[in-house]
């Protein structure tokens, strides 16, 4: 009897001391972030003002701001998430609804699985080769814009897919049972049950690409930009203008590379605010993503 | 279709050869659906062994045996719910109101709002409860106003005895029902497209003795106007809802009966030993 509590106080040890190992493993992540997190916060808090958001990159670093690239951030953002989000899903909603099971689309799943572990600069080679020079799209918002939504489509078809799957076989049947074609079935049940799923995929993506810097410097984005691209909404008819997308642009992963790599360290204070901004915009698209799920996740049950 | 109730159909039912209807409380009414010869797979592993039988219309058919013996496949090919199967494969013919069902001039939208279907596990859609019943009646375009659907939408939950229950709270999400209501509600989906047949694929096996007692006295009210096939693994309850009774064991259709005889008297070995519960 007193060898049983033995095993089993000895079981408990175990238990406690794997207990302290998990705390300190944790620990290590989560101080690690914060200490990079109060870092930038020192060295950049002091540069975030309405001027730094406001003034275009300049030689004096004290002048210098991310206008330039703040905006072509945003416009390449709703490039990718324009394109990305359209071709991914529809793509993915093919894939797990659609797509007979054999080997062709066997071989397309693993290729897309594969293709998310693509490092991202070759997706910035091969957009240099085939937007820039064959198709002659240019170091534009375009070609930046498109070579993230080519980075980020198997994130988004993935997410798609895993969305859809976490909706019971029953629904589909019940739809189908009540005289609804495929379409319908995806068009009023799969599509929207499977919103905060693919919601939340296609923002965490979004928030991927925004700090992609690799690709976007391998088509030629510029690092130092001294005006805004032609607004959307013109004055006449038809008010509406493209023009944009053919303009060059800065991100804000690339001023940042820009400032970091100047000897002047105020520069480098500079770098410190452009990155402030950067992790503010990226933990307020995963809010936004942690919100989705959670409101959709107590509206739908299964 | 009108039929005389009152005359015995002197029809019998294959398997039942030997047995006179009269010996039987309930008529046999004249086939609303007829099988022969039906083969099913699952890719390469035949599931389905030439099958053949007759379902009479306005009256309960119950397919009782072990799990896996092929009685929900086979009430699946009814309505060609197993179409989204992908490798499935029918071999054989199924006629419901004399048309082949697996013909290629039959549209599978048009049979499914003929034949319903109510499944084991409750699957309300996480809409509201009038949303829910209204869907096969919006998608399908089978209501002129919306008075007209609203109507609607009541009448097939008063036919499925969930009126009362939900009435005050129709636009809440169906979600929010227990489980013996949302199969309840189900059964109302199902009616309010106004089907002739009505597939169950053990509705109650997931209820508790209450909720199956209202689905089952629900059942024996719906027969009036329904044909209706239920596949149960309870044999009481098989023998207290249904007028007809068949047997599968191993994919093959061992005996089909009227249902007293069945559990009386039945004709094979294998089916009494089934229902004497000394194997399954």
């Amino acid at each position: 009897m007193s060898d049983f509590k033995h095993i089993i106080a000895k079981r408990k040890r175990q238990d406690f001391l794997f207990n302290i190992v998990g705390i300190l493993c944790t620990l290590v992540g989560i101080l690690t972030l914060g200490a990079l997190l109060a870092d930038l916060l020192i060295d950049g808090l002091v540069r975030i003002n309405w001027t730094f958001l406001t003034s275009f990159p300049s030689r004096f670093a004290e002048r210098a701001g991310i206008l330039s690239s703040w905006v072509g951030t945003l416009l390449i953002m709703i490039v990718t998430a324009a394109t990305a989000v359209p071709l991914g899903v529809a793509a993915g909603i093919y894939l797990e609804e659609y797509a007979r099971r054999n080997w062709v689309t066997n071989l397309i799943e693993i290729n897309i699985a594969n293709l998310a572990g693509v490092p991202s600069i070759i997706y910035g080679l091969m957009a240099l080769s085939l937007l820039v020079y064959q198709f002659r799209l240019g170091q534009s918002v375009l070609t930046g814009g498109l070579t993230l939504a080519f980075l980020i489509l198997p994130i988004v078809i993935v997410a798609t897919r895993e969305a859809l799957r976490t909706i019971p076989q029953g629904i589909r049947e019940a739809a189908y049972a009540l005289g609804s074609t495929k379409w319908q079935v995806v068009r009023h049940h799969l599509l929207p049950y499977s919103l905060g799923g693919t919601m939340t995929g296609i923002i965490i993506a979004l928030s991927r690409a925004i700090g992609e810097t690799a690709p976007l410097i391998t088509i030629g984005a510029l690092t130092f930009i001294a005006f805004l691209p032609p607004p959307p909404i013109k004055g006449q008819a038809p008010f509406v203008s493209f023009e944009w997308l053919t303009s060059p642009f800065s991100v804000l992963p690339i001023q940042m590379f820009n400032w970091v790599s100047r000897p002047d360290q105020d520069f480098v204070v500079n770098a410190a605010g452009a990155g402030l901004v950067l992790i503010f915009v990226t933990l307020l698209l995963n809010a936004i993503a942690i919100a989705i799920r959670y409101r959709v996740r107590k509206r739908i049950k299964w | 279709m009108s039929t005389d109730l009152s005359k015995p159909d002197s029809r019998l039912l294959p398997g039942s050869a030997a047995t006179p209807v009269g010996s039987v409380g309930a008529a046999t009414r004249p086939a609303k659906i007829s099988v022969r010869h039906l083969n099913f797979y699952y890719g390469k592993s035949q599931a389905l062994f030439d099958i053949s039988l007759d379902i009479p219309e306005r009256m309960v058919t119950a397919f009782i045996g072990p799990s896996g013996c092929g009685k929900s496949t086979f009430l699946r090919t009814l309505n060609r719910m197993n179409d989204i199967i992908p490798g499935t494969r029918v071999e054989g013919d199924i006629l419901i109101d004399n048309a082949d069902i697996y013909a290629s001039a039959t549209d599978v939208v048009d049979l499914r709002l003929r034949v319903g279907m109510v499944f084991q596990k409750s699957n309300p859609f996480p809409k509201s409860i009038f949303d829910n019943v209204a869907y096969g009646l919006r998608i399908n375009r089978m209501t002129s106003s919306k008075s007209d659907l609203k109507a609607h939408v009541e009448q097939a939950l008063k036919d499925a005895a969930i009126w009362e229950e939900v009435k005050d709270r129709l636009n809440q999400s169906a979600l929010g029902l227990s489980g013996g209501q949302q199969q309840r509600l189900c059964i109302a989906r199902a009616l309010a497209i106004r089907p002739s047949v009505i597939l169950m694929d053990e509705p109650a096996s997931a209820l508790d003795p209450m909720a199956t007692a209202k689905i089952e006295e629900l059942i024996v009210e719906l027969k009036k106007q329904y044909t209706i096939v239920i596949v149960t693994h309870n044999m009481q309850q098989a023998a207290r809802v249904s007028d007809i009774t068949a047997f599968y064991w191993l994919g093959k259709l061992i005996e089909v009966n009227p249902t007293d005889k069945m559990f009386t008297n039945p004709i094979e070995k294998l089916t009494e030993d089934y229902i004497t519960g000394r194997f399954g």
